[in-house]
């Protein structure tokens, strides 16, 4: 699974962050880092979910 | 056996949806709206869509691309005139009518409107085609724009408005804005922010009617004996949840579809989104939230609720979140603060623009916003999802 966040639609809301943290972090400079460009399987549930639920519909995961 | 009836296909209801499949229903489910489109995601109505930095077809509801998977009869431009909640069937505006076998109520609200005759440049916004509509009179280049009301809805299009270059005066009856939902302390802060930003900021001041020049709106009488001349007026005065459908249907209404913890409503009937207050066991309140992320949980609770056994069914426990824009900064808040909460700064400040401020009753911590801390507001909405102490938010925000 390849997480990809497109940064020209994410206003850095950290709604994914919430969900996964293990795996999206929003920092001090407002701005979001993937911490894990490539997570472990047993994130998918949680990856899927904020892709879900970013109001940007900012994330997209390729297999 | 008949379908399961979902009456509204913006956020609540096609979440109730997607939670009705992901649960393995593979039965018919017919989902309903008045309006003759697929309704848009709202947010970027007051925000990019307004200002012309975002295309209208790219302002789509999360699960627009999903429908044809989620595998609902949608039919559209199809209002509901009534519901019999003990027979389960609703009557359609067409004529006809469906039996259920459950019902989805997610319906919504829509803007409260002034007293009057309609005048051209009185807008209100909650659809893509109020958007675009005012939008095409922004363009039309009026002297002067007035906002009534400083809620969420007016302070984002009084700020948009700024953007496109054009005067504003904001008209707000209490003496801060937002105060329906935040402390005064934040609402100063906000009626700042738009000062800074030269919007002629009103305050404590209702108004007493529009001026007309006749069939166009020529100004706002405000009830000072002062008045504000502009030729294009946007009313953000809030909405009511649209629940005429309902009278005499056997479903509770008050502010809007009452609802048990579960959002059950009647047996067979769960409500969801905006036109829904539930007991939130989280808080021990009942509340109604109008925030778009709490559409989509409340519309996954209602439709797990609905497929449910009365015996196995679960409270919808609820730490709200929003986002609001304004100009470049970002309004974030977690919880449910009362106006009359404390209001504690524990990071940055309000001169900077960029704070955390908690709100406080008791040992409670009711609630926490941010301007352009993101980060801080999710954590410590993590944080009161599992208690709302006091104490370790304070602890986390030091
Ligand atoms: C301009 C604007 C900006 C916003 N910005 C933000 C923001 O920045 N952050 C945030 O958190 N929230 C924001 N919101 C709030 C958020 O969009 C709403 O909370 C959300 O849309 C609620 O979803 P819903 O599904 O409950 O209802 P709605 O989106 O109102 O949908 C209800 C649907 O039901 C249909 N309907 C009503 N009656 C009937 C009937 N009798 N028969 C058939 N169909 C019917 C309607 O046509 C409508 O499509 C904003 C809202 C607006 C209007
Ligand atoms: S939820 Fe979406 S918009 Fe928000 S920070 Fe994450 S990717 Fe960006």
């Amino acid at each position: 699974m390849k997480v990809v966040v497109n940064f020209d639609l994410c206003e850095s809301n950290a709604v994914c962050m919430g969900i996964a943290p293990e795996v999206f972090e929003v920092r001090d400079d407002d701005f979001l880092y993937v911490l894990q460009e490539e997570p472990a399987e047993e994130l998918r549930g949680k990856v899927e979910e904020a892709a879900r639920r970013c109001p940007k519909q900012a994330i997209a995961i390729e297999d | 056996m008949s379908p399961i009836v979902v009456v509204g296909a913006s956020l609540a209801g096609l979440s109730a949806v997607d939670a009705i499949r992901g649960s393995g229903h593979d039965g018919d489910v017919v989902v309903l709206d008045a309006a003759a489109e697929l309704p848009s995601d709202r947010p970027p109505l007051s925000k990019q869509v307004l200002a012309g930095t975002m295309e209208p077809a790219a302002a789509h509801q999360p699960l627009a691309n999903r429908l044809e998977e989620l595998d609902v009869d949608l039919r559209l431009g199809c209002r509901v005139e009534s519901l019999d909640a003990t027979a389960l069937r609703l009557d359609l505006r067409d004529g006809t009518s469906l039996n259920a076998s459950g019902v989805v109520v997610a319906t919504g609200a829509t803007p409260r409107s002034l007293p009057g005759p309609s005048l051209q440049g009185v807008h209100v916004l909650r659809t893509l085609e109020d958007s675009l509509a005012l939008r095409a009179d922004l363009l039309s280049g009026p002297d002067r724009v007035a906002v009534i009301g400083a809620g969420f809805i007016g302070a984002e299009v009084a700020a948009t408005c700024r953007e496109l270059g054009l005067e504003v005066t904001l008209i707000e009856a209490a003496s801060a804005p937002m105060v329906r939902v935040l402390p005064v302390a934040v609402g100063s802060f906000v009626a700042d922010l738009h000062r800074d930003h030269g919007v002629d900021v009103r305050l404590g001041v209702g108004v007493e009617g529009l001026v007309a020049d006749g069939e166009r709106v020529r100004g706002v009488a405000l009830a000072d004996g002062t008045s504000v001349d502009a030729t294009v007026v946007v009313v953000g005065i809030g909405v009511v949840p649209d629940v005429a459908w309902l009278d005499g249907s056997g479903v509770p209404v008050g502010n809007g579809v009452t609802c048990d913890e579960t959002c059950l409503a009647a047996p067979g009937v769960v409500a969801a989104g905006d036109v829904a207050e539930w007991f939130n066991p989280h808080f021990g309140e009942r509340m109604r939230v109008e925030q778009w992320e709490h559409a989509i949980e409340q519309g996954a609770a209602a439709g797990r609720r609905l497929l449910a056994a009365d015996t196995d069914a679960v409270p919808f426990p609820s730490v709200p979140w929003f986002w609001s824009d304004q100009y470049d900064r970002k309004l974030q808040m977690a919880g449910r603060p009362a106006a009359t909460d404390e209001a504690h700064v524990l990071e940055g400040s309000f001169e900077d623009q960029r704070f955390v401020v908690a709100f406080r009753r008791g040992d409670r911590c009711t609630g926490v916003l941010g301007v352009n801390r993101p980060r801080h507001v999710v954590q410590a909405r993590m944080r009161l999802t599992e208690s709302l102490d006091w104490a370790p938010i304070e602890e986390l925000l030091a």
